[in-house]
């Protein structure tokens, strides 16, 4: 599906992504975890091309992704981000047909709402503006809009990372859950372990621009991939137990 | 009140002329800037010489910016031919729209600029070409922002274009130029009213459009659309409703005189069938080019400043051969005819207040070489600069106190307040006599003569007939009539109009 061959990424002299290669199989759920600066989402920006290689190639299907018009490419690739880019100016309904409505196809109100209704919003929601939900629900839109081009491949660029911590549970269950349904092949780039180990199958652990551990949730439970990835596992590891801990001795 | 209403509801042609100027240079201004701002959105250097370039162009004061287009223009005529228009419409409209770009491009760019940058790379991430990205995304995102620039452009240009007046092109400021030249305030102040209430309408209308854009409210900035659009075609309707073909076009400087003998050349021709038109109060340096181009047909110069602006000569050969030199460097160097010498001489004279001149005991320049540096001296903004003053300083070695600048009507006012002891006079003005002023005698003989002389553009230099109707004006207006055509229109009660001043001109001298 996604073949990475030595592609890198430098700015001047700095490397943000040093020569990797990988391979990501159809229908997969990745989670790229790492600091900041780690250079996980360049990684994955090098997919739908918002950043170009500076050596090596990047296939999706079989094919460069640098040799496709951008545009044409994107259009393919489902894509969510942190800062969620909803356009500020369009409505709700808007926003989610404007993939379909760059190739030229008006997308139905019937489908917008199953959009809406796929991430668990009221239908009737297509009608409001950006600027008049809360966070989580925009997030879900930028959901629905990514999925609205009915998308080979999910990218999602710390998609949860300015929500609260109960909706960003809820939204990584339904997103997990629309993978699992809609048969989608996704990647996501998360600094939150916890989050990588409960909703990916495989976990990609990226440090100064390079993969240092690529296991199953459970391996890396079980030890494996390394002090990287075992220091990165230790945090919410040890959160659970100190949790534990206080449930256990009561009230103080 | 009523004579500022009866002007303001006759300044209809002025008011639809000021809307089509300056609709169609913020319509040029926003052509070139939006193009501009998004290619400077596109490339930083870009941005740094197009904001560069306008900031510049900002620093020139409008007036000469208006006045620099003439001579580009001239200079273009080499590329596009004589047909190039130099005064009026075309460099006005040049000139206003440069200005127009700033605040246009400016607040483009920083709209640009400030564009969320999540937003931008989620126009990316959906797959939008950049087209489609500066279509959908960058322009409707701005549009309030770069609504507002065309807002303040507006208000701007509407206020500038009163002065596209001083290079012949009709506006709102005819009134006001002519105005404050005569005194007339009632003039004045119905040009600025005017001209305040239509850029007051015009924010207002943007200001609709510019919140309808922020509100995203189609009802809101399409009627704002509407009542502009509707505005610009009224005037437009207006403008260019009557064509007259072969008119003759009077041209007039910024004094009375020549509002005055405008009217009384204007008045004749009209008798005698013409249509006539008149460009009142452009620059002086003007009003020469404008006729040796022939942009305008008719002018009335002065000897001693065709002598020395034009012929750029410093000598002094007396009355008669500075006339004939001129004449004839006139028709060969630019094709103008100069058809005659209208009888007067309008020259530079110094002038005191007779009280004041008997208690220093001055009669001549001579005498006040002693008392100079105890004085103040005013004079027209260009006096000091020119050749006259240099002549008569030289000559008697004058060396005053000090020197101040006013336009010629304040001069006058200056010496009766006492805040100018001496002034650069001008030998025809009525105020002279009616203010009770004395001119120093010259008898060095430093001041050249200013015989007025009736220009003709060489378009029109072989017209027999009219020739003919203009012939009876030279040798016939003596120094008194036209100082007392002058005082008329410039006394502060019971004054008149210059074209009541030229009719009554006009009776005195048999014509």
């Amino acid at each position: 599906m996604l073949k990475f061959e030595g592609a890198s990424r430098r700015y001047g002299d700095v490397i943000a992504v040093g020569s990797v290669d990988l391979e990501i199989a159809k229908g997969s759920f990745v989670a790229l975890v790492g600091a900041s600066g780690s250079g996980k989402s360049t990684l994955l920006k090098m997919v739908n091309t918002l950043e170009v290689p500076s050596a090596g190639k990047v296939l999706f299907a079989g094919d460069d992704v640098a040799a496709q018009p951008p545009a044409a490419l994107r259009r393919r690739i489902g894509y969510v981000f942190q800062g969620i880019g909803l356009f500020p100016h369009l409505r709700v309904g808007e926003n989610i047909a404007i993939g379909p409505r760059l190739a030229g196809e008006t997308l139905s109100a019937e489908r917008i709402t199953e959009l809406l209704e796929l991430v668990e919003l009221e239908g009737d929601m297509a009608g409001r503006m950006p600027d008049e939900l809360s966070g989580g629900q925009r997030q879900r839109v930028g959901v629905a809009r990514a999925l609205a081009i009915e998308p080979e491949l999910l990218l999602m660029d710390e998609p949860f990372g300015a929500l609260d911590p109960i909706t960003r549970d809820a939204l990584g269950e339904t997103v997990r859950e629309l993978h699992e349904r809609l048969g989608l092949t996704t990647i996501m780039v998360t600094h939150d372990m916890a989050e990588a180990l409960l909703l990916a199958d495989r976990v990609l652990v990226m440090e100064a621009g390079a993969i240092v551990a690529d296991e199953t949730p459970h391996a890396l439970l079980a030890g494996k991939g390394g002090d990287t990835a075992q220091g990165l596992v230790a945090v919410p590891r040890q959160q659970a137990e100190k949790l534990a801990a206080m449930e256990a001795s009561g009230p103080t | 009140m009523s004579e500022f209403l009866d002007i303001l509801f006759g300044l209809g042609d002025k008011l639809t002329a000021h809307i089509v100027l300056a609709a169609s240079a913020i319509g040029l201004g926003i052509a070139v800037a939006l193009p501009l701002a998004v290619w400077a959105s596109r490339s930083r250097n870009v941005a740094r010489v197009a904001l560069g370039f306008a900031s510049l162009v900002q620093t020139i004061p409008a007036l000469a910016l208006l006045a620099l287009f003439f001579p580009i223009l001239l200079s273009l005529r080499a590329v596009f031919g004589e047909g190039l228009p130099t005064l009026g419409f075309l460099p006005a409209l040049l000139a206003l729209a440069l200005y127009a770009l700033l605040p246009i491009l400016r607040n483009a760019v920083t709209a640009q600029a400030n564009l969320d940058p999540g937003v931008l790379e989620a126009a990316d991430g959906v797959g939008m070409t950049s087209w489609q990205k500066l279509r959908l995304v960058e322009a409707p995102l701005s549009a309030p922002f770069i609504m507002a620039g065309i807002r303040t452009a507006s208000v701007w240009t509407i206020g500038a274009a009163t002065l596209s007046t001083t290079i012949g092109q009709p506006s709102l400021g005819d009134p006001i130029f002519a105005g404050l030249q005569t005194q007339n305030w009632a003039l004045v102040l119905a040009g600025c009213f005017a001209s305040a209430a239509l850029a007051l309408i015009a924010d207002n209308l943007l200001g609709l459009i510019e919140r309808g854009l922020a509100r995203r409210s189609k009802v809101m900035w399409g009627g704002g659309l509407i009542a502009v659009a509707a505005g610009i075609i009224a005037a437009l309707s207006v403008q260019f409703g009557g064509e007259e073909e072969d008119t003759i076009i009077i041209a007039s400087k910024q004094f009375s005189e020549q509002y005055i003998l405008a009217q009384l050349i204007g008045s004749r021709l009209e008798a005698a069938g013409y249509a006539v038109e008149y460009r009142d109060g452009l620059g002086s340096a003007v009003v020469h080019n404008a006729v040796a181009s022939s942009a305008i047909d008719i002018s009335v110069d002065y000897t001693g400043t065709i002598w020395t602006n034009n012929l750029k000569r410093t000598d002094n050969p007396g009355r008669k051969t500075m006339y004939q030199t001129i004449k004839e460097w006139e028709a060969e160097e630019n094709g103008v005819l100069v058809l005659g010498r209208l009888g007067f001489e309008n020259a530079y004279a110094f002038a005191m207040r007779e009280d004041r001149a008997a208690e220093l005991g001055l009669t001549s320049l001579e005498d006040l070489v002693r008392v100079a540096p105890q004085l103040t001296v005013g004079g027209d903004p260009e006096f000091f600069e020119r050749p006259e003053w240099i002549a008569v300083r030289d000559a008697y070695g004058m060396r005053f106190g000090q020197t101040r600048n006013f336009s010629p009507t304040f001069m006058y006012n200056a010496l009766t307040s006492g805040e100018a002891d001496v002034i650069s006079a001008y030998t025809s003005d009525g105020r002279i006599a009616a203010d009770r002023l004395v001119v120093l005698e010259d008898p060095r003989e430093a001041l050249p003569s200013y015989d007025a002389m009736l220009m003709i553009s060489p378009r029109r230099a072989n017209d027999a007939a009219l020739i003919a109707v203009l012939e009876p004006l030279i040798g016939a207006i003596s120094v008194d009539a036209m100082r007392e055509a002058n005082f008329a229109v410039d006394r502060q009660e019971d004054k008149l109009s210059p074209k009541e001043a030229a009719d009554q001109l006009a009776d005195n001298i048999g014509l």
